[in-house]
């Protein structure tokens, strides 16, 4: 059997290296995803249509906004299936986990808990730096999001999940997921009461004190907060319940 | 025509997901799936991706390993095969 498996996957390897000899060389003008009519539009008319330096954040949250839109809810779906699969609502009744059981009442190490307090604030300032600089540098509502998620997460890892939740608490948790999706799908509602397509930008001019090109750059930046909010949210989400085992109390 | 830069990738690439098999700890799995994440991560920057290097260096090296290390802790340590 295990001969059989092997078998199926140096074939399966060989042919997909086969495969790769039919790909175009990297970064060939000719290749499909840098000739197409789309790409081309993209990369020709992006500064010109929305004023955004950074084509790739430009793509993401305008052009194809329904994708970023819809991938901030798988997000969220994710979000809440952890929860409803580990959530202990039964007051630590599953215990505590098998590694802390034996030694408890453990306090917080010095150095470790210094050193988080040095580095969470420089974190976090950062994490905003890099979602409302995603026009011009890498980065976004995603990269921002996971990197506040993340601070929130070294909290819990310092201090035990019980610190790290007096800043956020699972109420705000779940208000954050909720309300980063209502600014990303409200923006496009928004859009849609103005006479325009969903998630159709320029047409926001009329109620922010902008031009329309710039009133896409700047419903970018509002988008890309929605998708932030959300993804910090659900990642210190999802770290909380898999470390304490859905009951929130105690840490790793 | 491939740089030496990514030819050390590359190799490193390849021994960190074998290592990932092999090893009988998971917590040290879940540690070197870290290192893969952050080559891969090389690699896309390498290739001018800098965004999706970005995303990978933020969520696959960063909070994939964070999360992957808290389920070892609530599991067995030991691989069984």
């Amino acid at each position: 059997m295990k001969g059989l498996a092997l078998f199926a996957v140096v074939l399966t390897g060989a042919l997909l290296l086969y495969a790769t000899g039919d790909f175009p060389a990297w970064g060939s003008v000719h290749s499909p995803a840098n000739g197409g009519e789309l790409s081309s539009h993209y990369i020709e008319n992006v500064r010109t249509e929305t004023k955004v330096p950074n084509i790739v954040t430009a793509v993401l949250a305008d052009y194809r906004s329904y994708d970023t839109m819809f991938e901030t809810v798988v997000v969220f779906v994710a979000g809440i299936a952890i929860i409803a699969l580990l959530r202990d609502f039964g007051n630590g009744s599953r215990g505590y986990p098998p590694a802390l059981a034996n030694n408890l009442p453990e306090e917080p190490d010095l150095i470790i808990t210094q050193t988080c307090n040095l580095v969470i604030p420089v974190l976090q300032i950062f994490a905003l730096y890099v979602l409302a600089h995603g026009h011009y540098s890498p980065g976004g509502g995603f990269q921002g999001g996971v990197m506040l998620g993340a601070s929130y997460i070294l909290i819990a890892l310092a201090n035990g999940v019980e610190v790290a939740m007096k800043a956020m608490s699972e109420r705000k948790i779940m208000l954050l997921a909720a309300t980063g999706i209502l600014i990303y799908s409200g923006t496009g509602l928004i859009c849609l009461l103005l006479g325009e397509n969903f998630l159709d930008y320029h047409v926001l001019s009329r109620i922010l004190p902008t031009d329309p090109i710039m009133a896409r750059s700047h419903a970018i930046l509002i988008v890309e907060t929605g998708v932030a909010v959300t993804v910090a949210a659900i990642m210190f989400s999802i770290y909380a319940n898999l470390a304490t085992r859905g009951t929130l109390k105690g840490g790793l | 025509m491939i740089p030496i830069f990514d030819i050390i990738l590359l190799v490193f690439l390849v021994v960190t997901a074998l290592i990932a098999l092999r090893v009988r700890d998971l917590l040290a799995a879940s540690m070197v799936f870290g290192i893969y994440s952050f080559l891969i991560c090389l690699l896309w920057a390498q290739m001018t991706a800098v965004d999706v290097a970005f995303t990978e260096a933020a969520v696959g090296a960063g909070v994939s390993t964070v999360i992957m290390v808290a389920t070892v802790y609530q599991t067995a340590r030991r691989s069984k095969d």
